[in-house]
């Protein structure tokens, strides 16, 4: 059993690494020309975050084709094993496994996007307000985020859940204001280190408005910076999203969702059944593969400055 | 100071070559270098940046930094190949045999010891002295050094010691193994004037005293002047030549040394005085500013007249600097004000209007910072030119054009151009041209020059003066360099500690009678003459041991 | 030294302010509820009667800052509240939960604070090696997973097979050696995904420290490697580590939560998970309050040691 899993493991890195290969390949060759050259130097596992995010995204965009079952349509008996009608059996209700799979990825990626997109614009807005306006509103606002940061992401979601309550809007702008905080602080930090340049002394003494002095000259110099963040941030929006499904409290049933789909099948897993594992698996590794875009962005970033 | 031909040979580096990493690429940074050192000789390594001299003296210990690595010759240390021997043997000949001086005393003293348990550390692990016997030697060391208070001040942390105290110290750490060879890579150049004349008497006595052999990296070629018996010229990572320091002075061979020395002889026409009655056109008039209860600008006034140059000079926390924040309206004076054409300008330059922003415009020092890496030429420059003058279409590109060529760059090359895709001198010419877009009456010079290398230095000063010239701007030149001052300014600021020590015409400040402080500066400015530190030590050890 | 206690003593003021505007964020929650509260738990069968008494008894009919008070004092005594599931004291509740939670904790605390550092410091020294490669792969992969995904692989793997119960069902009375058992897994869980977080950090900060001019200094002056560790880098090293520590160890808060529900142990987690589908608000106000509390206490112990092992601080100019 466990040999088999080992060469599994073994087959599908292979697989991986061939497929990243060839994608590099293909962007090299269909990309215009300086984007061409980046990804002639990416590395392998930068190709291979790429090549997932592109597969996530078109599963996303072609559910409805690919799906073999509506997703919430009971089509059978409870936990069926894989068969040909059910590839990858059906679930506690005796709805199909890989119908929703498929529809997951629309639903829980498109969630935590539509989250870390909020918390981003939000948090980014106010933390490079906050560096360049300085003064009282810079300490009000940081010293509001830095105790806002000291409760922990998770409890604090769980306690304006317990408030709340637990529906899909009310989830996403929930994590959205979490979040936006932990964006604030790195945007700020940013933004600072950039107010802090003479061309920006310059800019003002000029006489430059408030708006031109955020997006023309503070805003082009952060964004390497940023751009990074917003894989990270969405890295932690998706495993918090998914964890609060997970605990039964985020995305509600019976909306196909990977966090709550690993809860309510985990029982098949201590009978050694792996299915359960799978909406788990499809989202570790979307999140490797954002890091790994993340890292190459990052190592690019300090590489030029050099 | 003579060269020891006779004397064995200490040291030898044959046909050197050092890659450094870049981009994933390695380049060559020192190519093909051949240096040889008798004992007791000092070697002075000189250099623009890029000419690889930290590279070398580092290289003569066997070491290279992190993403640098050799890639061909010899290091023989006293018959031992140090590329080719054990890390455990090169460990043994580093700090005992071959020290090293860093340019950072702050940052390259440990900042978690003791200054004497750094001392001691050296003598004690190469098993050279007892712990009692290195601490008691090093105190005697601090005392040959000058310092103040030897026999307590190693129980001081770094961060409690100043600057210059802590490159002495660093120095005295160095000869705690009595070794044959010391590597001063720049240990004067982060420091002032005056307190690198005390560091240079220093480092000068204790060599001389235990006859160590030393190569000496400067950029500035006064003070390997006063160092060295021998002077290397490098030029990114080759040899330009090398010569005994006399000879190197009077007949430089090679045309970059010729074009290096000629550096320092450059000067202005001096301008016939000003006529009594013409109107300023900045006046600042009894300014004191502070920077929360504690002032650091104490009741100073001055005017600018127009076309004519004032220079503020000042060592590091004497507020020169702080005197552009206030005229440019960064920082609200606490007493006093500034007038321009007349008018007083409010405290705050955001309270000011877009006509009087327009005439006062700023140069800064660090190029880097000063232009937005992610703007071109085109609108680095255009800008102001747009804001101000309300240019736009065809007209702002002419300008641009216009500016471009006024700073010697050629435009079609130059307008699409990111910052990074420019030189240190070409990016402080972009900052020029900026300046002008505006079509100032004043531009605030802040130590525009003193992060280039010399010619290129040269060649700011050159083009700002050609500008005076032919625009009748006005500048307030604020730098920390006597010879900058020397050369192109009509006015002469002295400040010290906030306040003005000395202001006058530049012939009247450079002449006798000086403030004491004005006196002290110009002595510590280090002279082309070799001799120049010996008298001023004779001089220094006179009134130092007498009353002892 | 003088200096320094002055500095002490403002970061503990700061950190006391902070709990305090922890606890006003907190309470202020049940200030944003849409809705009555009372008609909300009771139901909408509920009569008028019913409600009213309800609201009376929790305190509703009196103002805002006057509920604060109050529920401040009893927090501050102990006090928190009654259930609105169960009508059982909070503080009961909570008591018999809070030693398991710290229990488990410290358990994954102790394996992953040493594991985490040797791996890090390893990591830095022999950087850009196939170890450090592959320890950072490793971690990576760590930090992307959920936990659930983590706990539940090592479940598939060691507890599907019959080494380790995948219940961690403990109570009062389970002896030490037992409750190291029944817990491993999940203690292993937290484990790997807070090593993961603080090997990198660890390694950052010491890579960031090697690359310093006084640490070129110490080998110039031929001093051993281990030398240059222990004696140049280590001193330095120490706020950061246990800057890193502390930093962490809040994200051990965050895993707990959800490992605490897959391996069904009662802690305080699962406590507040409970209370979120029950809108049990008292409950979760006060396990927020105590993870906010802990995880305050942990920076404050983290910035104060940071201080006395800094020099600078230590022996001012």
């Amino acid at each position: 059993m466990t040999t088999v899993l080992i060469l599994y493991a073994a087959l599908s890195i292979a697989a991986a690494i061939c497929a990243s290969w060839l994608f590099r390949r293909v962007l090299v060759r269909f990309s215009p020309g300086n984007l061409s050259e980046e990804f002639a130097t990416a590395p392998l596992s930068a190709c291979f975050g790429m090549l997932v995010i592109l597969i996530y995204v078109l599963v996303a965009a072609l559910a409805p084709l690919l799906a073999p079952y509506e997703p919430d349509h009971i089509v059978g008996g409870e936990f069926l094993p894989w068969s040909t009608m059910h590839l990858l059996g059906t679930d506690n209700l005796g709805r199909d496994m890989l119908s929703r799979l498929v529809y997951g990825a629309r639903n829980t990626v498109s969630i935590a996007f539509l989250s870390t997109a909020i918390a981003f614009i939000a948090g980014t807005s106010l933390g490079l307000l906050a560096a360049t306006v300085g003064g009282w509103l810079d300490q009000a606002l940081s010293r509001f985020i830095d105790v806002i940061i000291t409760i922990p992401g998770l409890v604090f979601s769980l306690l304006l859940l317990t408030v709340f309550g637990t529906s899909i809007s009310i989830l996403i702008l929930v994590i959205a204001v979490i979040d936006s905080s932990r964006v604030f602080r790195l945007a700020r930090a940013v933004a600072i280190d950039v107010v802090a340049m003479d061309y920006i002394e310059a800019a003002r003494l000029r006489g430059e408005t408030l708006w031109r002095l955020i997006t023309r000259e503070i805003l082009p110099n952060a964004t390497a910076p940023l751009v990074a963040e917003f894989g990270l941030r969405f890295c932690f929006v998706f495993l918090a999203i998914s964890a609060l499904s997970f605990l039964g409290v985020g995305i509600q049933p019976p909306t196909a969702d990977w966090g709550s789909m690993v809860r309510e099948n985990a029982a098949l897993i201590t009978f050694g059944d792996i299915t359960p594992l799978l909406p788990a698996g499809c989202i570790a590794v979307l999140t490797v593969a954002v890091n790994f875009v993340v890292d190459w962005m990052l190592h690019r970033a300090s590489g030029l400055k050099e | 100071m003579t060269s020891k031909e006779n004397g064995s040979k200490l040291l030898n580096l044959t046909d050197i070559w050092i890659e450094g990493q870049s981009n994933g690429q390695w380049t060559p940074l020192v190519r093909g270098v051949n240096l040889s050192l008798h004992r007791g000789e000092v070697l002075g390594l000189i250099g623009e940046s890029g000419a690889g001299k930290s590279t070398l003296g580092l290289a003569a210990m066997g070491f290279t930094r992190d993403g640098c690595r050799f890639s061909g010759g010899s290091v023989r240390f006293n018959d031992v190949d140090l590329l080719k021997t054990s890390e455990a043997e090169k460990r043994r000949l580093r700090g005992r045999s071959i020290a090293y001086v860093a340019q950072s005393a702050a940052a390259s003293f440990n900042p978690a010891h003791r200054l004497i348990s750094q001392h001691c550390e050296m003598p004690v692990k190469h098993g050279v002295m007892s712990r009692d016997d290195a601490a008691r030697d090093g105190m005697e060391l601090y005392r040959r050094m000058r310092l103040p208070n030897p026999t307590e001040i190693g129980f001081r942390y770094p961060h409690q010691v100043s600057g210059g105290q802590l490159q002495r110290a660093m120095t005295a750490m160095a000869m705690s193994c009595r070794p044959d060879l010391i590597i001063f890579d720049e240990p004067t150049t982060a420091l002032d004037v005056t307190t690198q004349i005390e560091v240079l008497r220093a480092i000068r006595r204790i060599v001389t005293d235990f006859n160590t052999a030393a190569i000496y990296i400067s950029h500035d070629l006064a003070v390997v002047a006063q160092m060295a018996d021998r002077i290397k010229v490098l030029l990114r990572g080759e040899e330009v030549e090398e010569a005994e320091t006399r000879t190197m002075l009077s007949q430089p061979k090679e045309d970059y040394t010729k074009s290096l020395w000629a550096v320092r002889s450059y000067a202005r026409d001096v301008r016939p005085p000003l006529a009594v009655d013409k109107p300023a056109l900045l006046q600042v008039a009894g300014v004191t500013a502070s920077y929360g209860s504690h002032d650091v600008l104490t009741d100073i006034s001055f005017d600018v007249h127009p076309a004519r140059t004032v220079a503020v000079v000042g060592e590091s926390g004497s507020g020169k600097s702080t005197i552009a924040r206030v005229i440019t309206g960064l920082l609200r004076p606490r007493i006093g004000q500034v007038l321009l054409d007349g008018k007083t300008l409010l405290a705050h330059y955001r309270d000011r209007n877009r006509e009087e922003l327009r005439q006062v415009q700023m140069i800064y020092q660090m190029a880097d910072t000063a232009l937005n890496p992610k703007l071109r030429l085109r609108e680095i420059i255009g800008r102001p030119a747009e804001m101000y003058l309300g240019l736009k279409g065809k007209q702002l590109q002419e300008r641009i054009r216009a500016l471009l060529r006024m700073i010697e760059l050629e435009p079609d090359k130059f307008l699409d151009r990111l910052p990074s895709e420019l030189s240190g001198g070409q990016k402080q010419r972009v900052g020029i041209a900026r300046a002008l877009a505006a079509e100032p009456k004043l531009i605030i010079c802040d130590e525009v020059t003193s992060a280039l290398d010399q010619i290129v230095a040269e060649g700011v000063l050159k083009l700002l003066d050609r500008l005076q010239a032919e625009l009748g701007l006005s500048y307030v030149f604020i730098t920390h360099d006597l010879a900058t001052v020397r050369a192109i300014a009509d006015d002469v600021i002295v400040m010290q500690k906030g306040r003005v020590v000395e202001q006058g015409m530049k012939e009247d400040v450079f002449q006798p009678p000086h403030h004491p402080y004005t006196a002290r500066l110009l002595a510590s400015v280090p002279q082309m003459d070799p001799d120049w530190l010996t008298r001023s030590l004779e001089k220094f050890t006179d009134s130092l041991d007498s009353p002892q | 030294m003088e200096r320094l206690s002055v500095i002490i003593a403002k970061r503990l003021a700061l950190g006391i302010l902070t709990l305090f505007v922890i606890s006003l964020i907190i309470f202020s929650a049940t200030e944003m509820l849409p809705g009555d509260i009372a008609q909300t738990v009771l139901g909408q069968s509920a009569t008028p009667d019913t409600v009213a008494a309800f609201r009376r008894e929790l305190g509703l009919d009196q103002s805002a800052p006057t509920r604060y008070l109050n529920w401040l004092t009893g927090v501050a005594h102990g006090d928190l509240g009654m259930s609105l599931a169960n009508r059982r004291p909070v503080s009961e509740l909570i008591a018999s939960r809070v030693g398991n939670t710290i229990f488990l904790s410290a358990y994954a605390a102790a394996i992953a604070v040493p594991l985490s550092l040797i791996l890090g410091i390893l990591s830095a020294l022999y950087r850009n090696t196939t170890f450090d490669r592959s320890v950072n792969v490793a971690a990576l992969a760590a930090i992307s997973f959920p936990e659930f995904f983590v706990a539940y692989i090592l479940v598939f793997f060691l507890a599907q097979t019959g080494y380790f119960p995948s219940m961690a069902n403990v109570d009062a009375n389970t002896a030490f050696g037992e409750k190291l058992y029944k817990t491993f897994l999940p203690a292993l869980t937290l484990t790997l995904v807070v090593t993961a977080h603080m090997m990198r950090m660890t390694r950052a900060s010491i890579i960031n420290l090697l690359a310093l001019p006084y640490i070129e200094m110490a080998r110039l002056k031929g001093m051993s490697p281990l030398r240059v560790i222990v004696y140049h880098a280590v001193p330095n090293a120490l706020a950061p580590i246990i800057t890193v520590i502390a930093l962490n160890l809040g994200w051990l808060i965050a895993g707990v939560v959800v490992v605490e529900v897959v391996f069904v142990y009662p802690g305080l987690g699962q406590l507040m998970v409970d209370s979120v589908s029950k809108r049990d608000l008292p409950v979760a106000q006060a396990v927020a309050l105590l993870f906010a509390a802990a995880y305050v206490l942990l920076n404050l112990l983290a910035d104060v040691l940071g201080m006395i092992t800094n020099p600078g601080l230590s022996h001012p100019k």
